[in-house]
């Protein structure tokens, strides 16, 4: 017997991602999370700059269009004066890691209890695919256009790892993928948790995301679903860094 | 019918296609209002294990149980 599937009744409109854009599927498993809670009248959805920033009009719970990079700051404000709201913060790499990097690490040290989804693509998406803390060794972008050199730029910011080995204190840290039906199916798991854990008050949560960019990175969008499970994933494993704790 | 296909949601962009376990999936003639040739699904060969629905990003498949 086939299992019935709808699309979360708060996701009615269409949404206006590039064909095959990995943030479609990250939005949908958040709409889908929200719904199987029964949270749609307590939650709030904090949009950093980016490609997602049109998620806006397509996804009917409270929402806000966050300063860019500063999605946890807002949101540890969100949270400190609605408690029991369920808070999201939704950014991306270029957001969260290469502008608003203090706000990111600040949150996550002060055990903030919210939960911040950050969608790696390895590039600003929205302004044309520039370079950004997540780019690839050798990787072509509008500004490092013979390739990443990591000699003069670093290597590309594992900021899960980070998170979950600085602070262990934090609720619960995970990275999943959108590029096969099994990741999909655990991404939701991970997504799950970090709110789960949010409500029963645990504490930070953080969900990074492999997504593909088709349009920046100049391939079909199989093709970059094919990058993202190659070359991304070698250098960015998938699973859980801090698992959520008995309180 | 195993699968509702919002036509006009679709972008074409395959991925549906690629991961469908039966190969139910190909693409209309008939070109949607966005100006792509959307996904079509095959009800003989479909087996309705929503992979189709898991996949896409833009929230073109609904499954119906049946
Ligand atoms: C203060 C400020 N600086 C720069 C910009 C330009 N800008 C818009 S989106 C963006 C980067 C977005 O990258 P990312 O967060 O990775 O999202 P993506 O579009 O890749 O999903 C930048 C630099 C801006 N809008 N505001
Ligand atoms: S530019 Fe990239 S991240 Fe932005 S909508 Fe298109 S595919 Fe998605
Ligand atoms: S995955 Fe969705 S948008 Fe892409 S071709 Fe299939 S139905 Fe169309
Ligand atoms: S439900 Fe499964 S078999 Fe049917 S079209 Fe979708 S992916 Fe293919």
């Amino acid at each position: 017997m086939a299992v019935a599937k709808k699309i979360p009744s708060i996701l009615s409109k269409q949404i206006s991602f590039c064909p095959g854009c990995g943030h479609g599927v990250v939005v949908r498993l958040i709409a889908e999370c929200i719904e199987e809670m029964k949270q749609e009248k307590n939650s709030i959805i904090n949009v950093g700059v980016g490609c997602y920033s049109l998620m806006t009009p397509s996804v009917e719970i409270d929402r806000f269009d966050s300063l860019h990079g500063r999605g946890a700051a807002i949101s540890t404000g969100f949270k400190r004066a609605n408690p029991d709201t369920l808070v999201i913060s939704y950014q991306g790499d270029g957001d969260a890691y290469s502008i608003g990097i203090g706000e990111s690490v600040s949150a996550a040290y002060r055990n903030e209890n919210i939960t911040v989804i950050t969608v790696n693509n390895t590039n600003y998406g929205m302004t044309g695919g520039q370079m950004s803390a997540t780019t690839m060794p050798g990787q072509k972008t509008t500004t490092s256009p013979l390739g990443r050199n990591c000699q003069t730029t670093g290597m590309p910011m594992k900021f899960p790892e980070m998170i979950a080995s600085s602070f262990p204190e934090v609720a619960y840290v995970a990275r999943g993928s959108v590029t096969k039906p099994a990741y999909v199916n655990k991404l939701k798991g991970y997504i799950k948790n970090a709110f789960e854990a949010q409500m029963n008050g645990e504490g930070y949560s953080l969900i990074e995301v492999l997504s593909p960019c088709p349009t920046n990175w100049g391939m079909s969008p199989v093709e970059s679903h094919e990058r993202v499970n190659g070359e991304i994933e070698a250098y960015y494993p998938l699973g859980e860094f801090k698992l959520r704790e008995e309180k | 019918m195993k699968v509702i296909v919002n036509d006009e949601r679709c972008k074409q962009c395959g991925i549906c296609a690629v991961n469908c376990p039966k190969k139910a999936i190909s693409f209309s003639d008939v070109i949607n209002m966005k100006g792509y040739q959307p996904a079509v699904v095959d009800d003989a060969l479909c087996i309705g294990c929503g992979i189709c629905y898991t996949m896409c990003p833009d929230w073109v498949f609904e499954i119906t149980g049946e």
